[in-house]
C-alpha cells in the first residue's frame, strides 16, 4: 500500500477524478451518515440518510414526517370553509394555490360558476404569490449553496410583495383570501396602483439578481452540471412544475388544461435544456418576468363585476341585505352556523403550483364537512427525484441539488 | 377529462382487453371520469391503459379514502393523466378494511413509491411488492391507522369552565 | 478684526478628548481627576452587567419547522425588520453554541423528541420562545399528530401568539425576552391589576 503522502504533490493534483490514490481499499468502504431533521439548510425538517464512499454520494433515502399535522384528517371536521384555512397551511409558501385547487375541487361538486372579476383577481393573487414563492425559494437556495445576498435582497422584495397581499386581506401570509364562490372581498381603492408601482419595479430587480448571480463564476461553477435529471426519469417519478420544465418538458397546467380564465393571458412558459440545478434556477427566475407580465395583462383588463358567486347558499349575502330580507338573513344564519352542504360526489381538480401540480380530491356526502380532503401536493412527489438527482455526485453539490429542488416539508408531510 | 361516452368506451376497451369482470362500474359527473375497478385486476387495467391505444402514460396522484359506512369501505384512487391531450382519467378500487391488500404498481409508475407508503401508513392497505413497505408519515412504531374514519381526531379537548375540573393538568 | 469668544461646551467632543489626553499624560491632578473619574464611573451589580451582556447577544438556533419559520426568516434577513439591531444576527446552527431557541411551526409527535434532545445540548442559560400558535398550544391543529404545545416537554419563556406572528410581534416577543434576562421581565398585567406574586416560577 502507498501512502497517499509520500505521493509528490503535483502528482496528488493531476488526479483529479474520483479514483483512489494509491490502493488504499477503505476507500472503497461506503459509509452511512444521517442529515438529520435539524440541520443548516433552510428547507424545514427533512431527514437525509445518505450512504457516502469518500466524500462522492451514493444513495441518500430521504425520511420525512417530522411536520405531520394531520391536515386532511383535520379538514373532515370543519366545514368547507374552515377547511380553507387548514388546507392553506400545507404547502406554506405557495398558500394561494393550496386554497385555489380546494375551492376549485369543491366548486365543481357544487357546480356553481366563479364571476370573471373573482377569477381574474384569483389569477393576479396567484401570479403574486408564485413571485413571492419564487423570491424565497432562491433566497434560501442561494444562502444553502452561500450567496448571502440573495437573501436580503430577496426577502426585501417579498416584503413588498406581502404588502400587497396585507392591502387586499389584512394578512401577510396564509391570507384566506381565497373562498368557494370567488374571492373573499373586492380589492381596496389604491391597490391597483400598487401593484402597478411593484410591477414596474419588479423586473428591474430582476435583472439585478440575474446580474448578482448569473455572471457569478462560482455559482456556475457549482450549478452547471450538477443534480442533472433526464426528461424521462422525472416523467417516470411523476415531477412537475419548475423541475420537469428545466429538463426540457413544456408541460404547465395553466397552459395544458386552462382555469381560471388563465386562456386570457399571453405568457411562455420557461423551458431549460440540460435538467441540472442552473436550468432549475433560470426557469424559475424566467417565470418571474412571465409573472410580472400576467398581472399587467390582468389589471389591464380586470372586469367589473361581483367578487364572488351570488348563489347565496354558497356565499354570504352583503350585509346591508340583512336588514331588509328575511331570506338573506336566514342564508346568513345558516352558512354562519352549519356552512353550505355540498352534494355528495368526488373531485379532483389540479393547479399549477410554484412547485407543481397542486390536485386537491375532495369526497363529500351531503353533509357540510368534507369526507375527504386529499392534497396531491408537488413537492411530496419531487421529493422521489432527490436519490436520482443525487447519485454520485459530492455531497456539496448534493446539497446544491436540495436547494434548487425547493422541497416545501409543510407539503411533503401535510 | 373524457366525455361519458369516451368513458364508456375506454371502460368496453377495457372489458375487452383485461378481464369482463374487472370493471364495476363508471362514473362521470361534473367532467370528472372515475373507471372503478375490481381489486384482483387493477394492476392489469393500469398496464393496459398506459400501454392502450390512447395512452394514459403519468400517475399524477395515488390516494385512498375510508368511505364508512359503505362497504367496501376503503378505495384507492389512482389519477391518470396524460400529457399528450392533456387528459385526466380516475381509476378507482374498493377493498375491504380486513386485510386490504393490494399489487404494487411501482414498476409501471415509479412515481407510486411515496404515494403507496402514504396509503399504507394512513389506511393500513397493504402494496405487496413494494421494496420498502414502512411508514413514512407516522412513527415508524406508530399504531393504528390515523386516516381512518374510526380513528379517533385526537388532540386535547378544550377547557372550559364546565370541564376544567375532569381533566387533570401537567402539574397534578 | 472682530474675535468673539463663546464658551465651549463641557461636553464636547474635542473638550472630553483633550480631558482624555491629559489624564493619559498624567496632567491631571487632584480635584480635575477625581471628577473626571466620577464622570466615568458606572455602578452596578456584576449580575446586572452579564445579564446586559446576555441579552444583547443572543445567539437563536437556526431551527425553522413550518409557516412561522418563514416569518423568522423574515424577520432574520429582511432588511425592513432585521433582528441585528438587537444583537441576534448570528444565528448559530449547532446547538452547542446557541443560547436561544425559537420553535417557529408546529411541533409534531414525531419531531417532539428530536427537539427534547437539541435543546437539551444546548449550554445553560437558555432560553426558548415558542413562536405562533402551534407550538404555544396546539394551534388549529388539535389532532393525533401534533403536541399540543411545545411546554408540554420544554419550559418556554416567551409565548408570541399569532398564525404567523408578524415580524413585528417576534420582535416584541424577543424584546420582552431581553427584559426578562435583564432581571426585570414586563409585569403585564400583573401591573394592571396589582396582581404580583402570581407567576410560576420554576
Amino acid at each position: 500500500m502507498t501512502d497517499p503522502l509520500s505521493v509528490p504533490y503535483r502528482e496528488r493534483e493531476r488526479s483529479v477524478t474520483m479514483e483512489p490514490m494509491g490502493e488504499e481499499p477503505t476507500h472503497h468502504e461506503l459509509f452511512t451518515i444521517n442529515i438529520g431533521p435539524h440541520h443548516p439548510a433552510t428547507h424545514g425538517v427533512l431527514r437525509l440518510l445518505t450512504t457516502l464512499e469518500g466524500e462522492v454520494v451514493r444513495d441518500v433515502k430521504p425520511i420525512i414526517g417530522y411536520v405531520h399535522t394531520g391536515i386532511e384528517k383535520s379538514c373532515e371536521d370543519q366545514q368547507y370553509w374552515k377547511a380553507i384555512t387548514f388546507v392553506e397551511r400545507m404547502d406554506y409558501l405557495a398558500y394561494y394555490s393550496n386554497a385555489h385547487a380546494f375551492c376549485m375541487a369543491v366548486e365543481t361538486l357544487l357546480g356553481i360558476k366563479v364571476p370573471r372579476r373573482a377569477q381574474y383577481l384569483r389569477v393576479i393573487h396567484s401570479e403574486l404569490g408564485r413571485i413571492a414563492s419564487h423570491l424565497f425559494a432562491l433566497a434560501t437556495g442561494a444562502l444553502d449553496i452561500g450567496a448571502i445576498t440573495m437573501l436580503w435582497w430577496g426577502c426585501r422584495d417579498r416584503d413588498l410583495v406581502l404588502d400587497l397581499f396585507e392591502m387586499s386581506s389584512g394578512q401577510r401570509i396564509h391570507t384566506r383570501y381565497f373562498q368557494v364562490g370567488g374571492v373573499m372581498e373586492d380589492i381596496p381603492p389604491g391597490f391597483e396602483q400598487k401593484v402597478r408601482g411593484f410591477l414596474e419595479l419588479m423586473p428591474k430587480r430582476i435583472d439585478q439578481y440575474e446580474a448578482l448571480l448569473d455572471r457569478n463564476e462560482i455559482w456556475l461553477q457549482r450549478t452547471k452540471n450538477t443534480g442533472i435529471l433526464s426528461q424521462q426519469r422525472a416523467l417516470e417519478l411523476g415531477v412537475t412544475g419548475p423541475i420537469l420544465r428545466s429538463t426540457g418538458h413544456p408541460w404547465d397546467l395553466r397552459k395544458a388544461t386552462p382555469y381560471s380564465s388563465y386562456e386570457d393571458f399571453d405568457f411562455a412558459v420557461p423551458v431549460g435544456s440540460v435538467g441540472d440545478n442552473y436550468d432549475r434556477f433560470k426557469v424559475r427566475l424566467d417565470e418571474m418576468r412571465e409573472s410580472v407580465k400576467i398581472i399587467e395583462q390582468a389589471l389591464d383588463g380586470l372586469p367589473e363585476g361581483r367578487w364572488i358567486t351570488d348563489d347565496r347558499k354558497v356565499a354570504l349575502p352583503p350585509r346591508h341585505e340583512l336588514a331588509t330580507s328575511m331570506e338573506a338573513l336566514i342564508h346568513h344564519f345558516k352558512l354562519v352556523t352549519e356552512g353550505f352542504r355540498v352534494p355528495p360526489g368526488e373531485a379532483y381538480e389540479a393547479v399549477e403550483s410554484p412547485r407543481g401540480e397542486m390536485g386537491c380530491f375532495v369526497v363529500a356526502d351531503g353533509s357540510s364537512k368534507p369526507a375527504r380532503v386529499h392534497m396531491r401536493d408537488p413537492s411530496f412527489v419531487n421529493l422521489q427525484a432527490l436519490p436520482d438527482m443525487a447519485r454520485d455526485s459530492l455531497i456539496a453539490d448534493f446539497i446544491a441539488c436540495v436547494a434548487m429542488l425547493d422541497p416545501i416539508l409543510g407539503g411533503v408531510d401535510r | 377529462m373524457p366525455d361519458a361516452t369516451g368513458l364508456e368506451l375506454i371502460a368496453q376497451q377495457v372489458r375487452e382487453n383485461v378481464a369482463d369482470e374487472a370493471v364495476t362500474g363508471t362514473m362521470y359527473a361534473r367532467e370528472q371520469a372515475t373507471l372503478e375497478v375490481a381489486p384482483e385486476h387493477v394492476r392489469e387495467v393500469l398496464a393496459f391503459l398506459r400501454e392502450a391505444g390512447e395512452p394514459w402514460e403519468n400517475l399524477m396522484s395515488l390516494h385512498g379514502c375510508d368511505y364508512l359506512p359503505e362497504e367496501p369501505r376503503l378505495g384507492v384512487h389512482y389519477q391518470l393523466l396524460s400529457m399528450e391531450r392533456c387528459d385526466r382519467l380516475c381509476v378507482k378500487t374498493r377493498l375491504g378494511v380486513d386485510d386490504p391488500r393490494l399489487p404494487t404498481v411501482i414498476d409501471l409508475f415509479p412515481t407510486a413509491d411515496f404515494q403507496e407508503r402514504e396509503v399504507f401508513d394512513m389506511f393500513g392497505v397493504f402494496f405487496e411488492g413494494h421494496p420498502d413497505m414502512r411508514r413514512i408519515l407516522m412513527p415508524e412504531d406508530y399504531e393504528g391507522f390515523p386516516q381512518r374514519r374510526d380513528f379517533p381526531m385526537g388532540g386535547e379537548p378544550v377547557l372550559f369552565t364546565f370541564n376544567e375540573g375532569k381533566f387533570p393538568r401537567w402539574y397534578d | 478684526m472682530e474675535v468673539t469668544r463663546t464658551p465651549v461646551d463641557a461636553g464636547d467632543l474635542r473638550v472630553r478628548q483633550l480631558r482624555a489626553q491629559q489624564m493619559l499624560r498624567g496632567e491631571l491632578a487632584g480635584k480635575d481627576l477625581d471628577e473626571f473619574v466620577e464622570e466615568r464611573l458606572l455602578f452596578t451589580t456584576l449580575e446586572t452587567a452579564q445579564n446586559w451582556a446576555r441579552k444583547n447577544c443572543l445567539f437563536p438556533l437556526g431551527f425553522g419547522l413550518a409557516c412561522c419559520a418563514i416569518e423568522m426568516i423574515t424577520v432574520i434577513g429582511s432588511p425592513r425588520n432585521d433582528l441585528a439591531r438587537f444583537g441576534a444576527e448570528a444565528i448559530r446552527f449547532t446547538p452547542r453554541q446557541a443560547d436561544l431557541l425559537i420553535l417557529s411551526g408546529r411541533v409534531s409527535i414525531k419531531m417532539a423528541p428530536i427537539i427534547r434532545r437539541l435543546y437539551d445540548q444546548m449550554l445553560e442559560p437558555k432560553w426558548v420562545i415558542a413562536m405562533g400558535a402551534c407550538s404555544s398550544t396546539a394551534g388549529m391543529f388539535n389532532n393525533y399528530a401534533v403536541v399540543a404545545g411545545a411546554d408540554k416537554f420544554l419550559p418556554i419563556d416567551i409565548y408570541v401568539p399569532g398564525c404567523p406572528p408578524r415580524p413585528e410581534a417576534l420582535i416584541y416577543g424577543i424584546m420582552k425576552l431581553q427584559d426578562k434576562i435583564m432581571g426585570t421581565p414586563d409585569m403585564g398585567w400583573r401591573e394592571r391589576y396589582r396582581a404580583e406574586g402570581t407567576e410560576e416560577v420554576e
